[in-house]
């Protein structure tokens, strides 16, 4: 028997760089080494003529359809339409304005910016106001822009932010009140959450653009873009009443006695206890709701409303640019992706900063 | 135990009578008498299932009772959220699993309360809140989160917690049930600590040697019912029902 303790040594060194990755996790064996090689060349014939279409043998420069000479992509289709792809059919001397609403939102999902409480409630108050009335115009010397001239990535934007942003909290508060002892406060989310979800929303924007007026009182007029935003936030404000009452259940009840015996009444629990650990351990689910929030606010082409999409697919009957359905197509959903993709991996910035490790 | 008793006053602190629980068709807690007098450090123990930890939640409204009165420093319990609210504000609990804030650090966990219910202002509540910390022997931890630290030290820290609202009355709900054999000194310490101090405690706990130590009075409950209360050496050296014989006979036995 030894009468020393044993010292603490260095964990044995599992990885010896790039070869060493290699030959472990790719070329372990004959098997293995076949696989890999066979794997290798299938990616290369299938992955080179995608790269060769939209990159090697693709046209950029240009300004009409007699720069399209090579076999592969024209991407002059595209850069031709850029303004309306991005501005739809906003005048084109007003369209600073958008640019100062893009920048704004740019400036302000830069994650860490200094004066948080600030900022926080600028971008929450200050920067809808600002957008909405640099957007529609019509006060301060602007010239008002109708909604429906309103078009292309700008609106895309548009509604997928509002969407978002009054999502959120309609559907907390309906998660709150499907959990609430209140009889009626619960019946009344249940009810709202199963009829908002059991419709699909294809639905709700038809009956939103062409059921409403019916009904309405003749000679009001609401803004079209207006009842389809409405429509889609109440919409999705069903998905995320669940996705939130999914992390509410999450929270041991523990939390919420241990708040009620510190004397907080029930919304400072809710606030400043439960809230924050139930959204945080949702974040996944909310921004999976948010992504298909995102795109799938192209379903307003059928109403009529010019986004993103409905924008590019316009373009493909213009008799002097037909046959670029591809090129058109692809880029719409490369546009969509990065914003998605954008959102997915912010999302994932987000959590690593409010892990606390619990 | 004389110098305990010698800080008792008669003035009461809590006041229950003639309480009556029903879990659905389970009477949980029957008749339920008790005077607890400011000051007085009573240790309530008997098997699971009898109603001790029922009977210290429905004090400060966690559980809600069907029958009978409770009185927690002057404030007549109802339903009225208000004053339920004013009996909490004056009443600190420490649970079985601590119960902290995970996404809060220490010291934001001991300020939240102060902050939002007394309205103190921040600098003043963190000060107050690092004296306690100071107190429970856990100060330099106070930037950490509560999920960094040991169960011994979370347990301290939810004392400390209670305590930043200036209870007149603590409850502590088993307070080192949850813990490791060699945490469990540790909180007692603090515990015992409070007791000396004159703090009225209702503690509901195992730890005989804490009672011996510290308590003015032992209830042995049984059953939804207080089988017998006297104090800790009367209890334990002559208990004069049989099942609290039994029951201290299983806990004292090995």
């Amino acid at each position: 028997m030894s009468s020393d303790m044993i010292a603490a040594r260095p964990a044995p060194d599992q990885r010896h760089g790039i070869v060493g990755w290699l030959r472990a996790n790719l070329f372990s064996g004959p098997i293995n080494s076949i696989v890999t090689v066979v794997v290798l060349a299938l990616l290369v014939r299938l992955l080179w003529p995608v790269l060769d279409w939209a990159l090697i043998d693709a046209d950029w420069v240009g300004s009409t359809r007699q720069a399209c000479t090579g076999d592969g992509a024209c991407w002059v289709f595209i850069s031709v339409r850029l303004n309306q792809i991005v501005y739809g059919f906003y005048p084109e001397a007003m369209r600073w304005r958008v640019d100062i609403v893009f920048a704004l939102f740019a400036l302000l999902a830069i994650p860490r910016l200094p004066f948080k409480r600030i900022v926080g409630v600028f971008a929450l108050i200050g920067f809808p106001v600002i957008a909405w009335v640099l957007l529609l115009g019509g006060v301060f010397g602007l010239t008002p822009v109708p909604t429906r001239q309103w078009g292309g990535l700008m609106l895309t934007l548009t509604i997928a932010a509002v969407g978002i942003v009054g999502s959120l909290p309609i559907g907390v508060l309906l998660a709150l009140g499907r959990r609430s002892k209140m009889p009626l406060v619960k019946g009344a989310s249940v009810v709202f959450i199963e009829f908002w979800r059991g419709v699909p929303l294809i639905t709700v924007l038809f009956m939103a653009s062409v059921m409403l007026p019916l009904f309405a009182p003749a000679g009001t007029e609401f803004d079209k873009l207006l009842r389809a935003l409405i429509g889609i936030m109440l919409f999705w404000s069903a998905y995320m009443a669940e996705v939130v009452r999914s992390g509410l259940q999450a929270i041991p009840t523990g939390q919420g006695e241990a708040g009620a015996a510190l004397g907080l009444s029930y919304w400072q629990r809710m606030g400043l206890i439960i809230l924050p650990q139930a959204l945080k351990l949702v974040i996944p689910g909310i921004v999976n709701t948010f992504i298909a929030l995102f795109k799938d606010t192209s379903l307003v082409l059928i109403i009529g409303l010019f986004d993103l999409l409905a924008v590019i697919q316009s373009g493909l009957t213009d008799s002097a640019w037909l046959g670029f359905a591809i090129e058109g197509y692809v880029f719409a959903a490369l546009v969509y992706w990065v914003f998605c993709f954008s959102m997915s991996r912010y999302s994932q910035y987000i959590e690593r900063r409010l892990h606390t490790g619990h | 135990m004389s110098e305990a008793s010698a800080t008792v006053t008669d003035q009461s602190m809590i006041s229950i009578n003639r309480l009556n629980k029903w879990y659905g068709d389970f009477h949980v807690l029957r008749d339920i008498d008790l005077e607890v007098a400011k000051g007085e450090r009573i240790v309530i123990c008997g098997p699971s299932g009898s109603g001790k930890s029922t009977l210290i939640r429905c004090i400060n409204h966690l559980e809600r009772h069907q029958q009978g009165d409770i009185t927690v420093g002057g404030v007549h319990m109802t339903n009225d959220i208000k004053r339920i609210e004013q009996i909490r504000r004056n009443v600190g609990m420490v649970f079985q699993h601590f119960n902290l804030f995970p996404h809060l650090t220490v010291l934001e966990n001991c300020c939240l309360s102060p902050i939002w219910v007394q309205k103190k202002p921040r600098r003043e509540a963190e000060r107050t809140a690092m004296e306690y910390l100071e107190r429970v022997r856990i100060a330099n931890q106070a930037q950490k989160y509560p999920g960094q630290l040991s169960g011994g030290q979370q347990q301290r820290v939810a004392i400390a917690r209670a305590l930043c609202m200036h209870p007149e009355v603590m409850l502590f709900d088993e307070p080192t049930s949850a813990l490791d054999p060699e945490m469990i000194k540790e909180v007692l310490d603090v515990m015992i600590e409070l007791a000396r101090e004159g703090m009225t405690m209702l503690c509901v706990t195992h730890e005989m040697g804490f009672a011996k130590t510290v308590a003015d009075r032992v209830i042995f409950m049984d059953e939804g019912q207080i089988v017998e209360s006297a104090p800790p050496q009367a209890l334990f050296n002559n208990p004069q029902s049989p099942r609290t014989k039994e029951f201290l006979s299983q806990i004292l036995g090995h």
